[in-house]
């Protein structure tokens, strides 16, 4: 194991403290540039950030233990995130993390005692339509199919660092399958805002409001609604937030968007600074897009300079709006909205207890916006066109769905709000397809006798992750999958989240293993009934909807996996018991990752 | 005219700023609950004070008293999915109540009671977690904890020494300890601090003192636990 010199630990910090600041709100940011130094935050740096941002050390040990990408110990030279995502997954994820750990001789998260690699499964990387996929030392590997991962333990045996790796493999393709009108007409850079000067704020917002946009996030929340209601609480300054934690299993139309399309984007969050007289943004960008952060700061900079954000906006002297960029670590849970805002306070990613809201008490206690990259995305072109052309073929405008895997053409589609099930998986050429995940975890598996449903606001909702399953998926493995994901990135605040997680994932374990029974099926039911009931956040609230889906749409199948026969050894696991013993011995036991 | 809500139809008089919580109380009225303690802000953590607010769910300990609201408490379905998030708490960690010190006087036994849970229905999961016993007058063991933040409201806001943090995420959640070390022994706590005492499930714990009084005539043992505010309060 390395052990850090103080003074490289002291060096590391003043870097840190010099990039990013030096209050207790620039915790995560400095875990974040000591971790880039270090490869890790080591205890022994602990009490000295403590001390150099003026707070306490179980401050900065909560920040290092909440967030996935944060680590106490070394990570490898090479660090790599291979996604289990379930659309990952059925491009055969699983077999080339085995693969890849088998070549360089690790267990996944753990480091190589050498130092040269750390092989860490993840879920979603946001590159569902080009997987399986992950990430190396921040940056995005895509296509990784069994000769290019020999390639590559190639290459991190020779220790050959990334610039002289093919190119090719960190090629990420945006694929707009189907664009309609927001998609297939770009805006003019600053066209929006100019329009919007030459409108009152008031007008402006009037005509979000008038477009019917909501939060295209999931949560559809009106848009027009959210802005007016930041606008008119009281407060001393306000904040506009652009929602980039793109987390949900199956979704990359944002990864594409800030590639593509960021300064609409951008142009969005400017407009929503001119109505709710914001002066000062964020953009929250997942850590798994920690590789687009160059290309925004390059689109911040060039807008700097072109009078379209910054102080005096198109030679407005009333109009100061500029933008920082905060990364995330590693939390799904971050993606609600009030636990984005303590996350950019520095902190875990806890959501807030509500009421209050955001928009009267967000950021450091103060009226916020945030919004949804799409949904700012949109506002601009509803700000530049009006709300007759965003609602010109649907009452609901338009929604981008990622689309990903049984079909043909996975991809970015542009549909009306309010287009079927069907009309997705028609365009997509998911032929066959015996079910859709909708929303991914959170959202709701759609059987093929469902496919005419409208995807809209009231009868099914959508974050935009849209997952095709072909006629030979086993939908168990969806529901596995999806609750073991909901298990690792439960918060862990409220009970009923925390708990009703853990003991949902045990019992999945066991369904997976032929060793659930009767008394598990009465758990499930009651997990069901308590979990969404009681908790906290939108998490809890979600996490029990692929077994509750399961169990009443595939009753044949979940009852298979149950064992009728009650008098055999009840629950004990011959294998999780000797799997101590033969760690030592050396035999290796079958188990899934955490 | 005071302003006044609906609690399982009776009329509860509200003061300005009150929560729902605060307004049952002070008519008498008990709604289950761990991590509230009326000396503290509310944390909002354990959800088992969760009332439906005119229709909607909320805790009651967050959620503000408002004129006509007409709150729905102690319903067979919502009792009912209270004993279910106590087998539930039950279950993630490890309880030992036999032979518990706090046996009696916890709360978290107190309320299975109150509840009626006779048995536990979910698979325990038997976490390994440590205990600190860095401490020459204290005992902090993770086995008990239910991550209710008591003890970092009471060291912050009464002792003025932020002992006390929340780590970890989902299951791997922990109350860590603010020293260099992380361990308690380096830390300002004393015995006589009100964190020293406010846990309503023994995880931190004076070492002097234990079983004195025997088992059978503690608080509990005599008493429901709607009768009083909770264990620390009585202790």
């Amino acid at each position: 194991m390395e052990v850090f010199k103080n003074t490289d630990l002291q060096a590391a910090l003043e870097s840190a403290l010099t990039r990013v600041g030096s209050t207790p709100q620039d915790a995560l940011q400095v875990c974040l540039h000591m971790q880039e130094q270090l490869s890790c935050v080591p205890p022994a740096a602990v009490p000295l950030i403590a001390r150099a941002l003026g707070t306490t050390t179980g401050h900065i040990v909560s920040l290092v233990s909440f967030y996935s990408f944060l680590h106490d110990t070394p990570r490898g030279l090479f660090n790599f995130y291979l996604s289990d995502s379930i659309s990952d997954h059925m491009q055969g994820s699983r077999q080339r993390l085995q693969q890849l750990c088998l070549a360089l001789g690790v267990q996944p998260g753990e480091p190589r005692l050498d130092g040269r690699v750390t092989v860490t499964p993840t879920y979603c990387t946001g590159l569902c339509d080009q997987g399986p996929a992950g990430l190396v030392n921040g940056r995005p590997l895509t296509r990784l199919d069994e000769e290019r991962v020999n390639q590559i333990a190639r290459l991190v045996e020779d220790a050959k660092p990334l610039d002289q790796w093919p190119r090719e493999y960190f090629r990420v393709e945006n694929n707009y399958v189907r664009k309609d009108r927001l998609l297939a007409t770009p805006l003019d850079r600053g066209e929006a805002l100019r329009i919007a000067q030459s409108r009152s704020p008031e007008s402006v917002l009037q005509e979000v409001e008038r477009s019917g946009l909501t939060g295209r996030g999931g949560a559809r929340f009106p848009t027009g609604m959210k802005w007016r209601l930041c606008r008119e609480a009281p407060g001393e300054s306000r904040y506009v937030v652009c929602n980039a934690d793109e987390g949900e299993p199956g979704t990359f139309k944002d990864r594409a968007l800030l590639s593509d399309y960021a300064d609409d984007v951008i142009e969005g969050m400017t407009l929503c600074a001119r109505v709710t007289g914001a002066q000062c943004g964020f953009i929250y960008l997942r850590a798994e897009y920690a590789w687009l952060q160059a290309h925004l700061e390059w689109v911040l900079a060039r807008r700097r300079f072109d009078g379209l954000l910054g102080e005096n906006i198109l030679g407005d002297a009333n109009w100061t709006f500029d933008i920082e960029i905060h990364l995330g670590a590693g939390a799904y849970i971050c993606g609600e909205e009030s636990a984005l805002i303590e996350s950019l306070e520095g902190k875990r990613g806890v959501p807030r207890s509500r009421p209050p809201y955001p928009v009267s008490r967000g950021y450091l206690g103060q009226p916020t916006v945030v919004n949804n990259v799409e949904t700012l995305f949109a506002a601009a072109h509803i700000a530049a066109r009006g709300s007759d052309w965003f609602c010109a073929d649907s009452p609901g405008g338009s929604k981008l769905h990622s689309v990903s895997g049984d079909c043909k053409r996975p991809g970015i589609y542009e549909f009306p709000v309010g287009c079927s099930v069907k009309d997705i998986v028609q365009a997509a050429g998911g032929d066959g397809a015996s079910a859709v995940q909708v929303a991914g975890a959170a959202g709701e598996l759609i059987l093929a006798t469902e496919f005419d449903r409208p995807i809209d606001l009231d009868r099914l909702k959508t974050s935009g992750s849209f997952i095709i399953f072909g006629p030979d998926h086993d939908l168990f493995t969806t529901t596995a999958n999806f609750t073991r994901f909901f298990a690792h990135e439960t918060c862990g605040f409220c009970a009923p989240c925390r708990t009703g997680t853990q003991l949902a994932r045990s019992v999945v374990d066991r369904m997976a293993k032929g060793r659930a029974f009767g008394r598990d099926s009465d758990a499930i039911d009651r997990l069901i009934n308590v979990t969404p009931v009681l908790s906290h956040c939108g998490l809890g609230g979600s996490a029990m909807n692929p077994l509750r889906d399961l169990r009443d749409k595939c009753p044949q199948r979940y009852r298979a996996l149950f064992c009728d026969d009650e008098t055999e050894v009840l629950h004990f696991d011959l294998d999780a018991e000797l799997s101590e013993i033969q760690s030592i011995t050396g035999e290796v036991a079958g188990g899934e990752r955490d | 005219m005071t302003d006044s809500i609906i609690i399982d139809d009776r009329e509860v008089p509200i003061a300005a700023g009150q929560t729902i919580m605060e307004a049952a109380r002070a008519a008498g009225i008990y709604i289950e609950h761990l991590c509230y303690n009326p000396q503290y802000a509310p944390h909002g953590s354990c959800k088992l004070c969760t009332v439906k607010v005119d229709g909607v769910m909320q805790t009651a300990c967050t959620m503000p008293a408002l004129p006509g609201q007409v709150v729905e408490c102690s319903s067979p379905e919502l009792e009912q999915r209270r004993e279910t998030l106590v087998e539930m708490i039950f279950a993630e960690g490890n309880h030992y109540c036999p032979f518990c010190i706090k046996s009696g006087n916890c709360d978290l036994q107190a309320l299975a009671y109150h509840l009626g849970m006779h048995e536990n229905n979910f698979n325990h999961r038997y976490p390994v977690r440590t205990i600190d016993a860095s401490h020459s007058d204290l005992i902090l063991d993770h086995d008990r904890c239910i991550f209710c933040g008591l003890c970092i409201s009471a060291s912050r806001d009464t002792d003025q020494k932020n002992v006390f943090a929340m780590a970890g995420r989902g299951k791997a959640t922990r109350v860590v300890v603010n020293s260099d070390s992380g361990k308690l022994g380096d830390s300002d706590i004393t015995l006589d601090d009100a964190a020293a005492h406010i846990c309503p499930v023994g995880a931190i714990m004076p070492r002097a003192g234990a079983y004195a009084t025997p088992i059978g005539e503690r608080y509990f043992d005599d008493h429901d636990i709607d009768e009083i505010d909770n264990a620390s309060g009585k202790l």
